[in-house]
C-alpha cells in the first residue's frame, strides 16, 4: 500500500482515538468529577463488581473493539515510522513490516476475543 | 507506477529526536509526542493482557488488580493520564495542520516574514491550556478527591 495512504489511517485512527480513549479516560480517571456531576457509577472503576457491570453492556464492548483495532493501528504505525527513521536496511524494514502486522493482527483478535467472550458468557464470569 | 523511495542516512539518530536547538517550541512539542505516543503504545500492549485477565473470572480479575494497588503504580496510571491529555491535544492540533488547515494563504514572503508556523501558534497554546485543565483536573481526581 502506498505510503500516504497508510499515514492516513494513521490521522483517522488518531482522530478516532480522541473521541473513544477520550470517553475511557474521563470514565477511568475522572470518575468523582463524574460523580459529581451525577454521571458516575460511584465506587472503584477497576473493582471485580465495576468492571464486569461494564463487560454485559454491548456498548463498551463495541466501543472497545474499535479503541482496540484503531490504537493498534496507529501506535504500531507510528512506532514503526520512529524505526524507519534509523535508516535501516531494505531487509529489516521488511521484517518490521512483518512483525508488526501478525502481532497487532494477534493482539487485536485476542482482545476482541475478551471483550466478546465476557458479552455472551455473563455466568461464566 | 512503483516509486522507489530514496534512502538518506539519518546521521543525528536519536539525538535529532530530542534536541530541537533554536527551533521554536513546536519542535519541542513534536519530541514530546514522540516520547508520550511511545510511553502509551508501551503501556497499551500490556493492557492488553491485564485487562483480558478479567475472561478467568472475577477472581483473575481481583488478582491481577491486587499487583497494582501500590503508589508506584497509581503514579504509573497518572504518567499515562498526562501522557493521554498532551498527545491527544497536541495531535489534534498535528491532525488539523497536516490537513492543511488553519496554517493561513500563502503568501510573498515580506518583512516581518509571518510563516505557517507563526499561523498555527495561537492553536498550540489554546490546546496546550486545554490540556493543562484537563491535567489539573485529573491529578485532583487521582490524589485529592
Ligand atoms: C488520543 C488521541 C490521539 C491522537 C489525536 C493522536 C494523534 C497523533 C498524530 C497526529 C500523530 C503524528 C502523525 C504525523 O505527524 O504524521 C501521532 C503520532 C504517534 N502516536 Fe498518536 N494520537 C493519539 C493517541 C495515541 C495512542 C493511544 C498511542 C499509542 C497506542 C499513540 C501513539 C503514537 C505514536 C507511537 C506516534 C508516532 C510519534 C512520532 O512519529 O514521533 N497515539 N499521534
Ligand atoms: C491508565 C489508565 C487506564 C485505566 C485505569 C484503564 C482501565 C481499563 C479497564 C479497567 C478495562 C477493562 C474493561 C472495563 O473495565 O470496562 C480497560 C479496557 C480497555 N482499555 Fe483501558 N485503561 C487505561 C488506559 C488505556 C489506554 C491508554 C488505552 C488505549 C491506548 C486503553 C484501551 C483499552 C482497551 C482497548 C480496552 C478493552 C480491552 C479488551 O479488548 O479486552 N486503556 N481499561
Ligand atoms: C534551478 C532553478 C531554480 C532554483 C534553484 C530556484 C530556487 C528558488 C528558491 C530557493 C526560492 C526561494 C523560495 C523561498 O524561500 O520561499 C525561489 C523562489 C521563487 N522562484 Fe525559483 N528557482 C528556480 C527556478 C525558477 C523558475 C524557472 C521560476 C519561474 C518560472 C521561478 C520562480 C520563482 C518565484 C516566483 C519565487 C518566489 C516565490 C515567492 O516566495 O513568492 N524559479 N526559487
Amino acid at each position: 500500500m502506498r505510503e500516504s495512504t497508510l499515514w492516513f489511517w494513521h490521522i483517522i485512527a488518531g482522530a478516532v482515538i480522541f473521541v473513544f480513549l477520550g470517553l475511557h479516560m474521563f470514565i477511568m480517571h475522572l470518575e468523582s468529577i463524574l460523580g459529581f456531576l451525577g454521571l458516575g457509577y460511584g465506587g472503584d472503576v477497576t473493582s471485580a463488581q465495576s468492571v464486569f457491570m461494564r463487560s454485559q453492556q454491548g456498548f463498551y464492548m463495541v466501543t472497545y473493539i474499535v479503541l482496540l483495532g484503531a490504537a493498534l493501528y496507529h501506535g504500531l504505525y507510528g512506532f514503526r515510522n520512529i524505526l524507519f527513521e534509523l535508516s535501516l536496511s531494505r531487509t529489516l524494514e521488511k521484517i518490521i513490516n512483518w512483525f508488526f502486522a501478525l502481532g497487532g493482527l494477534a493482539l487485536f483478535i485476542y482482545g476482541t476475543y475478551v471483550t466478546v467472550f465476557i458479552f455472551f458468557n455473563p455466568t461464566a464470569v | 507506477m512503483k516509486v522507489e523511495v530514496k534512502h538518506r542516512k539519518n546521521k543525528l539518530g536519536i539525538v535529532g529526536w530530542i534536541g530541537g536547538g533554536r527551533f521554536g517550541a513546536e519542535r519541542y512539542a513534536y519530541a514530546l509526542h514522540r516520547l508520550t505516543g511511545l510511553g502509551i503504545l508501551a503501556y497499551f500492549l500490556l493492557h492488553i493482557f491485564v485487562t483480558g485477565s478479567r475472561i478467568g473470572g472475577r477472581q483473575s480479575w481481583e488478582s491481577a488488580m491486587a499487583n497494582f494497588k501500590t503508589p508506584l503504580f497509581k503514579f504509573g496510571e497518572f504518567l499515562v493520564f498526562l501522557a493521554f491529555a498532551y498527545h491527544a491535544l497536541n495531535g489534534l492540533r498535528l491532525i488539523i495542520t497536516e490537513l492543511g488547515f488553519m496554517l493561513g494563504k500563502a503568501q510573498r514572503p515580506v518583512f516581518p516574514y509571518v510563516t505557517s508556523v507563526h499561523r498555527q501558534r495561537p492553536l498550540f497554546i489554546g490546546l496546550m491550556i486545554v490540556a493543562a485543565i484537563i491535567i489539573i483536573f485529573g491529578g485532583a481526581d487521582f490524589y485529592f478527591i
